[in-house]
């Protein structure tokens, strides 16, 4: 039948009425539950209600004598009903149906009037006790695993979910409340990363930003803006330039009346975070300087004054470039060696590392990255950067290192990857698709000799252009990863973590 | 007690007890120190008395175990509450510990062998590199259990080390064939497992052990055969080498080589690294480790 109007399935009431009919009391989920069902029921019989008007509906008032019809509906819903002979079927939900031409009568499972009564009493019982809510449960709170009624749902995050409407809608529902403004995606999207933002670099956000706008403070938009246009790249760059501005936002808060500060800052920094993760991605260690800075500012004794506590947020806030420091130390120890650069488009970070290693008077060669097995058998050790350390020992970084880390093991050559502690998080990923950036499309155009190629990629509609910021590279290509614990394999991440989860 | 005293009484500890750990000698030397010192006057004066008396103790034998006992040694007992403001009480408690240490890992091989025996299924053909103590103290127990099994040894120059533990184990009863370090290939169709010792345990869950492991390793890795190593938990290093050469020198050679030759690109190494993918499992008296299991138990000893 169409209507069928069993919500939570025959199970869960024959669990329920069989406890009522022992005589036990109900536990609050089964309350709950009962109130969704009887809620569920009722929008099916409004919806009844709109279809059929002739139906003259019966009221959900357990004291409801059945006539013989209700027999009737019973073997209308055969289908949701595991066994016609499984006794205590509760009936109302098949109220509705009691109007319906009913089949002669005599094909039913005979129902003994002793029986009706057994579920009338039943029934009554139920809503008598879910009437009651608070009452009766305290008094005995058996211990129901949750798990069991309410199985926890593990949330994705939204921002790989961008290809399912209804999480969009739940953001854009959120930042309205925040008051910021959603950026919307650019171009056509590689099916495979379909689920991935895309983002222009020429429509920043702060384009539909009214000014002036009280929500975000200044220091915040302006990182956003820097965030967006590329001008602050790089993991540390960035964690360094959020607590700069979140130094500023500190400085410049006022605890408004009847609120502690504690609670009020943080209220207050949710929508900033909201506003630099639609700028650009929040990366690992950015996640993990902002969980600091909550938990700091949550540990505030309510009984701190306003300046005391701002100075102690600010003094516990002041602590790839990595990779380029180690260099020029090791130079400074008179180690003799020779550093090849590796680059590759559409970035050309390298160009700067290569700036800053020449002007130290360090020798390097620059190659880009097609021409990597080339170079190879002339490396003793590759030296690389992360952006962040995933818990199952994956190395998330730029785009191509993952490459490098590849051919690096086919020559035997080590692979050492500098990363920070703060970097380490909790994340698990094993492939670079499920969790990742898309840049602008437009950066992979390059323009020679006043002729640009791709420059009406939109217009073929067959034609994608992925411009990947991430990749993640497995524990077997790494050999070492130095920390500022020392130096460890890439596979005693959870233990670094769990030893630093501890320590706080 | 002076330089030659230690050395001395660390000799006697190794000529009384062959059987002892080379380890647990240092250890027992480095006690004796500790109880006989009167120069200490404080607490960081003593730890850099023991440190001195560590490396003393390294130039009279290389191995990585010695070593990494002694730094075991230090860090243990210099881990509790060294609150007390008399000296020589600190230095009872430290003493304490360290008897509790000694005791400790003097068991340790008893505890290898019982975790380790099990794996050694009836009829199994083992083959097992040069000569290791704790090896044999496996084999001994498989016996013991009534497993019937036969073992290859290699021959492990440049000092036959091989045939002193092919003699050990024909007194145990147990069927052996000594066969060349360069027939290891040939013979690893023929093996089940591989079992060795280790002179140290390096962070990244490599080993450090005689001249010809990495072979052996290399050899059953193709063969996929399951590359067992046993070694004490004191043989933790802080080392953590990615090739041969990052190996230091003062363990690639025996201690008399490397104060009496000048040039030691002409000597041979006595050890070699062995990579933790070459390796299957590691038992300790901590349990049965996967390799990358080491670092973490490293990691738990050390910071």
């Amino acid at each position: 039948m169409a209507d069928c109007g069993e919500p939570d399935g025959p199970g869960n009431k024959d669990d329920i009425t069989r406890s009522k009919n022992e005589g036990k009391e109900l536990t609050k989920e089964e309350k709950q539950r009962l109130r969704k069902q009887k809620k569920h029921q009722k929008k099916q019989k409004e919806r009844k209600n709109e279809k059929g008007p002739s139906e003259t509906e019966k009221d959900k008032t357990p004291v409801s004598l059945l006539p013989p019809p209700q027999p009737v509906a019973t073997q209308k819903a055969p289908s949701a009903l595991p066994a016609p002979a499984s006794a205590p079927i509760p009936v109302p939900a098949s109220a509705p149906f009691h109007s319906s031409p009913a089949p002669s009568p005599a094909d039913k499972p005979a129902k003994s009037k002793a029986e009706l009564k057994a579920e009338r009493r039943a029934r009554q019982e139920t809503d008598r006790a879910a009437k009651q809510p608070g009452s009766s449960s305290s008094g005995i709170k058996t211990k129901v695993p949750l798990s069991e009624l309410n199985p926890v749902v593990k949330r994705l995050p939204e921002h790989v979910q961008v290809d399912d409407p209804a999480v969009v809608k739940r953001l854009a529902k959120k930042l309205e409340r925040q008051q910021i403004p959603l950026r919307s995606d650019y171009g056509y999207k590689v099916s495979l990363f379909s689920h991935l933002h895309q983002y222009s670099r020429k429509a920043p956000l702060t384009q539909l930003l009214s000014i002036p706008s009280t929500v975000i403070h200044p220091s915040i938009v302006r990182l956003g803006l820097q965030y967006s246009q590329g001008i602050v790249a790089g993991s540390n760059a960035r964690s360094v330039a959020l607590l700069h501005a979140f130094k500023q936002v500190i400085r410049d808060y006022t605890t408004p009346p009847n609120e502690e500060l504690s609670r009020d800052l943080v209220n207050k920094l949710k929508p900033y975070i909201s506003f630099l993760n639609q700028c650009r991605p929040l990366s690992a260690s950015m996640g993990n300087a902002i969980k600091y800075i909550k938990k700091e500012i949550s540990n505030i004794p309510s009984q701190c004054k306003e300046e005391e506590a701002k100075t102690k947020l600010l003094t516990c806030i002041d602590r790839s470039s990595l990779v380029n420091n180690i260099l020029c130390e090791a130079f400074e120890k008179s180690r003799k060696f020779r550093v090849i650069v590796v680059d590759s488009r559409p970035r050309l970070e390298g160009r700067e590392a290569l700036r800053r290693l020449v002007q130290r008077g360090i020798s390097c060669t620059y190659v880009l990255i097609s021409a990597l097995s080339y170079i190879l058998p002339e490396v003793s050790k590759v030296f690389l950067g992360a952006h962040a350390l995933l818990a199952n020992g994956y190395v998330m970084s730029r785009v191509g290192t993952s490459q490098i880390a590849l051919v690096a093991r086919t020559y035997n050559v080590p692979v050492l990857v500098c990363c920070e502690t703060y970097k380490f998080c909790e994340r698990v990923q094993t492939d670079s698709f499920v969790s990742n950036e898309l840049d602008d499309p437009d950066d992979l155009m390059v323009t020679r000799k006043g002729k640009t190629q791709l420059e009406n990629w939109q217009d073929v509609s067959s034609l994608g252009l992925l411009n990947l910021v991430y990749d993640v590279t497995p524990p077997d290509f790494v050999d070492l990863v130095i920390t500022d614990l020392g130096m460890i394999p890439c596979t005693s991440v959870p233990v670094v973590l769990r030893v630093k989860n501890l320590d706080q | 007690m002076d330089k030659d005293e230690l050395v001395e009484y660390f000799r006697t500890q190794v000529r009384q007890d062959p059987e002892v750990p080379s380890a647990v000698a240092a250890i027992r030397t480095l006690l004796e120190f500790l109880k006989r010192d009167q120069t200490g006057e404080t607490i960081l004066g003593l730890r850099e008395n023991l440190t001195q008396t560590i490396r003393r103790l390294e130039e009279a034998d290389s191995s990585v175990a010695v070593s990494s006992g002694g730094e075991l040694f230090l860090r243990f007992i210099s881990l509790t509450s060294l609150e007390h403001p008399d000296l020589s009480q600190c230095k009872k408690v430290m003493v304490e510990r360290g008897e509790l240490f000694l005791k400790k890992i003097s068991l340790s091989r008893s505890k290898v062998a019982k975790l380790c025996h099990t794996f050694i299924k009836d009829g199994a053909k083992i083959l097992t590199h040069s000569s290791s103590r704790v090896v044999l103290k496996v084999l001994e127990s498989a016996a013991a259990d009534k497993k019937r099994f036969t073992v290859y040894v290699t021959e492990s120059q440049p000092d036959s080390a091989g045939r002193q533990m092919a003699d050990k184990l024909q007194n145990l009863n147990i069927p052996v064939t000594v066969v060349l370090d360069a027939a290891v290939g040939y013979i690893m169709e023929k093996v089940d497992l591989v079992i060795v010792g280790a002179e140290g345990v390096v962070e990244s869950g490599g080993i450090i052990n005689k001249i010809g492991t990495y072979q052996l390793a290399v050899c059953s890795k193709a063969h996929n055969k399951p590359f067992y190593v046993v070694a004490e938990s004191f043989k933790f290093v802080r080392l953590y080498p990615l090739n041969q050469q990052d190996v230091p020198e003062r363990f690639k050679y025996k201690a008399d080589t490397l104060k009496a030759v000048e040039d030691l690109a002409e000597e041979h190494p006595m050890i070699d690294y062995t990579p933790p993918s070459l390796i299957t499992l590691l038992f300790t008296d901590l349990g049965v480790l996967t390799p990358s299991a080491v670092s973490d138990e490293l990691i738990k000893l050390y910071l």
